[in-house]
């Protein structure tokens, strides 16, 4: 992390503010959700009624650019890989990621596939895994809690590594890639 | 006028403009409190929008396309303040002058103009289609709108909103009065707050939410406090043209008192008109923008020139004069 280039004044300490920020950021979780694969089936369930996330203040946004939180919901083409990383790269910070299913954890049902990632977490950070093959809409909402509360412990640093990895994280981009314009 | 006075006055309006957008946030967790209960979900805590805001404005912003997009949303957040300025919010007026009535129509129109604006310059297509949709749907409500204010105005006598609440005090209610036009107002209400039958500009689904598709983070916040703000203009805007403005005491006789009461009762009133348009919104679908526009130049546009007749035949001929 290099300098903040606006300083706040000096009334609310840096620590203190950083942690009304992650209170805040908490607390209202916009997502995208990145429709890969059969993951995106148990969303609807757990927007609607049944489970309702908005109580938590979590609510889809149609766009990268308004969202904090993104799902990856099932397996990884290497085709979509890219677009992922360019909803990744245009979210605003501080952001976070959760990744659904088996698929993104070690390719799964996929494990042979010449056109499938094994493992998300190479290309972006990752901040929290849901395991299981669909992960049922119970056990996404346990995984939005656990991911408030790393949010509020900081653990949640994914965007931090991101920066400061980011010469290897693109290295790997690359390496599945060859090119961008694609 | 001496310095301490400035003072005083100055402190006075920022502290009405900061209350206004408080409760412009208050309002917009309430009616996602509200949709959430009507659709059977435990919903949000209804302080939900003020965290989204200091949220929003505590993260980074890496978006860069030109300075126009960069100042879309001060001028936005600048034009509300200067329409709730000019709208009386409890009978406290900040700034005025003859003929204000007219002035205010073309205030209304500079922040959604600055939104369109910055949008535009995105340069996105999605931007594109959302402010061509807003620019439309501002066309269709205008029309009864219009015929509406020419109503009051004929019938009330006076271009002048403090005229109009003083005569709305002594006399009767505009909606008492004018029942008719205070329908096609509600309806042209309904689009200018842009929502849901005539959320065609903002559709997320269709074009992942229209002029704000660009915006995010410091901006996004900054226009959520000018939707804030908006809603506080609209339904103000309603409530000073049906409803008296919410003055009930006259600040002449009463003084302080009267002033605390007044606001209390435009704060009823605004919820009131707001809770209409929320519980429209939460059981409605999308119109497409043309049926938007022929619903508008058809139903209230004729609701409204029937208000307009009744307000000239009781004005001009049977001589009932407020």
């Amino acid at each position: 992390m290099t300098d903040n280039p606006n300083p706040l004044p000096s009334i609310i300490p840096e620590k203190d503010w950083k942690k009304i920020q992650r209170m805040l950021s908490k607390r209202s979780l916009w997502m995208i959700h990145f429709c890969t694969g059969c993951g995106a089936m148990e969303m609807p369930p757990t927007m609607t009624s049944r489970y309702d996330m908005e109580r938590f203040g979590i609510i889809p946004m149609a766009t990268p650019r308004q969202a904090d939180l993104l799902l990856v919901t099932g397996y990884v083409a290497v085709k979509t890989l890219k677009r992922i990383v360019r909803v990744y790269e245009q979210m605003q910070d501080p952001k976070y990621v959760i990744s659904f299913g088996s698929c993104p954890i070690n390719g799964g049902l996929y494990w042979d596939s010449y056109n499938t990632i094994k493992r998300l977490d190479k290309y972006i950070p990752v901040d929290l895994y849901i395991a299981g093959c669909m992960p049922r809409p119970e056990a996404i909402m346990d995984a939005f809690l656990k991911l408030m509360k790393d949010i509020d412990e900081g653990r949640a640093d994914g965007w931090l590594r991101y920066r400061k990895y980011y010469d290897k994280y693109r290295a790997n981009q690359m390496r599945v890639f060859k090119r961008w314009d694609e | 006028m001496s310095i301490v006075n400035i003072l005083i006055q100055s402190t006075l309006v920022a502290l009405y403009l900061f209350l206004a957008i408080c409760i412009g946030l208050l309002f917009m967790g309430i009616a996602r409190k509200v949709t959430a209960r009507i659709q059977n979900r435990v919903g949000p805590p209804i302080y939900q929008n003020f965290i989204d805001v200091g949220k929003l404005l505590a993260k980074k912003t890496n978006i860069k396309h030109n300075w126009i997009f960069d100042f879309a949303p001060l001028f936005a957040l600048a034009g509300v303040l200067l329409a709730l300025a000019y709208l009386p919010m409890g009978g406290y007026k900040m700034l005025s002058g003859t003929g204000d009535l007219i002035l205010l129509l073309y205030i209304i129109a500079i922040p959604a103009l600055g939104f369109a604006l910055g949008s535009g310059a995105s340069a996105n297509p999605n931007a594109g289609v959302g402010v061509m949709r807003a620019l439309t749907l501002m066309l269709s409500y205008e029309m009864p709108f219009l015929l509406v204010l020419l109503a009051l105005m004929i019938f009330y006598n006076t271009a002048s909103l403090s005229t109009l609440l003083e005569k709305q005090m002594s006399f009767a209610w505009g909606i008492v009065a004018l029942p008719i036009s205070a329908l096609a107002a509600d309806i042209a209400l309904q689009g200018m707050m842009m929502e849901k039958p005539f959320d065609i500009p903002i559709a997320p689904h269709e074009i992942a939410s229209g002029p704000l598709v660009e915006f995010g983070g410091k901006y996004l916040g900054m226009l959520m406090l000018y939707s804030a703000g908006s809603v506080v203009l609209e339904t103000t805007l309603f409530v000073d043209l049906f409803l008296g403005g919410g003055v009930v005491l006259n600040p002449a006789t009463y003084g302080v008192v009267a002033y605390v009461v007044n606001y209390l009762v435009w704060f009823a009133l605004i919820f009131v008109v707001w809770m209409i348009a929320v519980f429209i919104n939460a059981v409605f679908p999308r119109f497409r923008i043309e049926q938007a526009f022929k619903f508008y130049w058809k139903w209230p546009t004729v609701i409204a020139a029937i208000g307009l007749a009744q307000a000239y035949i009781m004005s001009v001929f049977l001589g009932v004069i407020p």
